[in-house]
């Protein structure tokens, strides 16, 4: 078997966990801050606008990983088609993938617990809601960090001439 | 897994906003009538117009169990809060039964157990279909008060199967802060009973009926220090991690009662930043408790026509 045949196995396989890390990371995060927001707004309806905010932070991993393996897939050409890279790029492809894979299935449920504090201070201050909106937007900083890494990686694989 | 109660702290976070603060107890206070204060309340969101006092105050207690009851399926959790009303209830049934009457607005509905299953039990004269927790107990304490007809013994007994459950209980929450109520719970309930004690002049073998070991304190000292007197039992409490006690009893009685009411506002506070875990929920329901307990002092002095200042040194610290 020509080990060369692998290369966009790795990269699907990178690509997935991109989308499946970060994605699964974004559900639990807006799942469990959306508790926290349902437990507000059947207090104070009038909070909906708020919390909901709050409450879609957390799902910010989870677009990321689509674009990393939306990139990816179009990259390596399954999307046009064809499948033909190097084992060494199918490789690259993977690692590049990684970052965004597990930043972000980890900063999404920090973020959650973020969110869900921060809710809590809109339940009780809601003329704070500028300052609670700011602590779970730090998490996302390593979040986009990751992402930085990740397309640049997986946009440069490509021009390498491997 | 602590995220199981999200919703509920988040609900809960929203209904601390209706606490009652430390100004609306200053205007409470400055109410000239018991009317007065009780057109507040309701102005406050409390019972409605033209109850009366206690059945206002009932009223906001059944509201905040029925919010917990709703949010918390598993109510066992909060067994440290409602095995004092069981035994209350206990008690209740086992004297009406053994004197033969039973007054009106007999028991409370907030325990784990239906009164009338304890009524059931008394008046069969049979404790055996009740929780292993209280089965011995209430044996002993019915055929106590039935062939001594001593109501302050079965009372001691009762009240010693109660700590020893809110204790037992405690150490099987999860929870780091109903473990610690449970413990300060019972630690204070001690040094009450050694306080008691020791200006009622109560033997040590009555005080070894009474108290409960706990961790935070050395039972055999603290009766001991209690039987020797006065001095000894500040001497002992000083040396304690309840050194507060000691000073607030040198102050007055009512100090120290407030001391020990004060302990638990301070150790539920630290839910306030708490976002997840049942501690906020056990924190709401203390903080309702000592709300009303603050509103029915407030009421009863204005009733009686005590002096504003006199109620307001009786006042506990609140939880907001």
């Amino acid at each position: 078997m020509d080990i060369n045949n692998l290369g966009v196995g790795l990269a699907l396989l990178g690509a997935a966990l991109a989308a499946l890390l970060a994605g699964i990371g974004s559900a639990i995060g807006v799942g469990i801050a959306g508790e926290a927001a349902a437990g507000v707004v059947t207090e104070d309806p009038g909070k909906f606008g708020k919390v909901l905010l709050l409450q879609l932070l957390p799902g910010t991993q989870g677009i990321y990983g689509l674009l990393i393996a939306f990139i990816t897939l179009s990259n390596i050409g399954i999307l046009g088609g064809s499948g033909d890279i190097s084992f060494a790029k199918g490789l690259m492809y993977l690692f590049a993938c990684l970052p965004l894979g597990f930043v972000g299935l980890w900063s999404a449920k920090r973020q959650a617990r973020a969110a869900v504090a921060s809710i809590g201070l809109v339940a009780k201050r809601p003329n704070q809601f500028g300052k609670a909106l700011l602590f779970p937007a730090m998490v996302e900083t390593y979040a986009v960090l990751a992402l930085l890494v990740s397309l640049l990686a997986v946009i440069n694989i490509g021009k390498l001439p491997i | 897994m602590a995220e199981q109660y999200t919703y509920a702290v988040a609900r809960i976070r929203a209904k601390e906003l209706t606490l009652l603060s430390r100004q609306d107890l200053d205007q409470l206070l400055a109410c000239k009538t018991e009317q007065d204060c009780l057109r507040f309340l309701v102005d406050k969101g409390w019972g409605e117009a033209g109850m009366d006092g206690e059945e206002m105050l009932s009223q906001e207690l059944d509201k905040t169990w029925s919010a917990i009851r709703e949010l918390v399926p598993d109510f066992t959790a909060f067994a440290v809060f409602l095995y004092p009303v069981d035994f209350g209830n206990l008690k209740a049934a086992i004297k009406s039964t053994v004197a033969g009457n039973r007054p009106e607005r007999l028991y409370v509905y907030r325990g784990s157990i239906e009164p009338e299953v304890l009524e059931l039990a008394a008046q069969k004269h049979d404790f055996s279909r009740l929780p292993a927790f209280m089965r011995e107990a209430a044996t002993q304490a019915f055929q106590t008060l039935l062939h001594t007809g001593d109501g302050q013994l079965c009372d001691v007994i009762l009240d010693r199967a109660a700590l020893a459950a809110v204790l037992q209980a405690g150490k099987d929450s999860d929870s780091p802060l109903i473990q610690e109520y449970a413990e300060l719970t019972v630690a204070t309930a001690n040094i009450k009973i050694a306080v008691r004690g020791q200006k009622t002049g109560k033997t040590r073998e009555f005080l070894q009926q009474a108290m409960v070991p706990c961790d935070s304190l050395r039972v055999g000292d603290l009766m001991e220090a209690a039987v020797s007197g006065r001095d000894a039992l500040e001497q002992y409490l000083s040396n304690t991690r309840y050194a507060r006690a000691a000073e607030e009893l040198k102050r007055s009685s009512s100090a120290f009662e407030r001391w020990c009411d004060n302990e638990q506002m301070n150790l539920i506070r630290s839910q306030k930043t708490n976002p997840f875990t049942i501690g906020p929920l056990a924190a709401y329901i203390l903080a309702r408790e000592s709300e009303i307990k603050a509103v029915r002092l407030i009421l009863s002095g204005k009733r009686n026509h005590l002096d504003e200042e006199a109620v307001k040194e009786r006042l506990r610290d609140l939880y907001v």
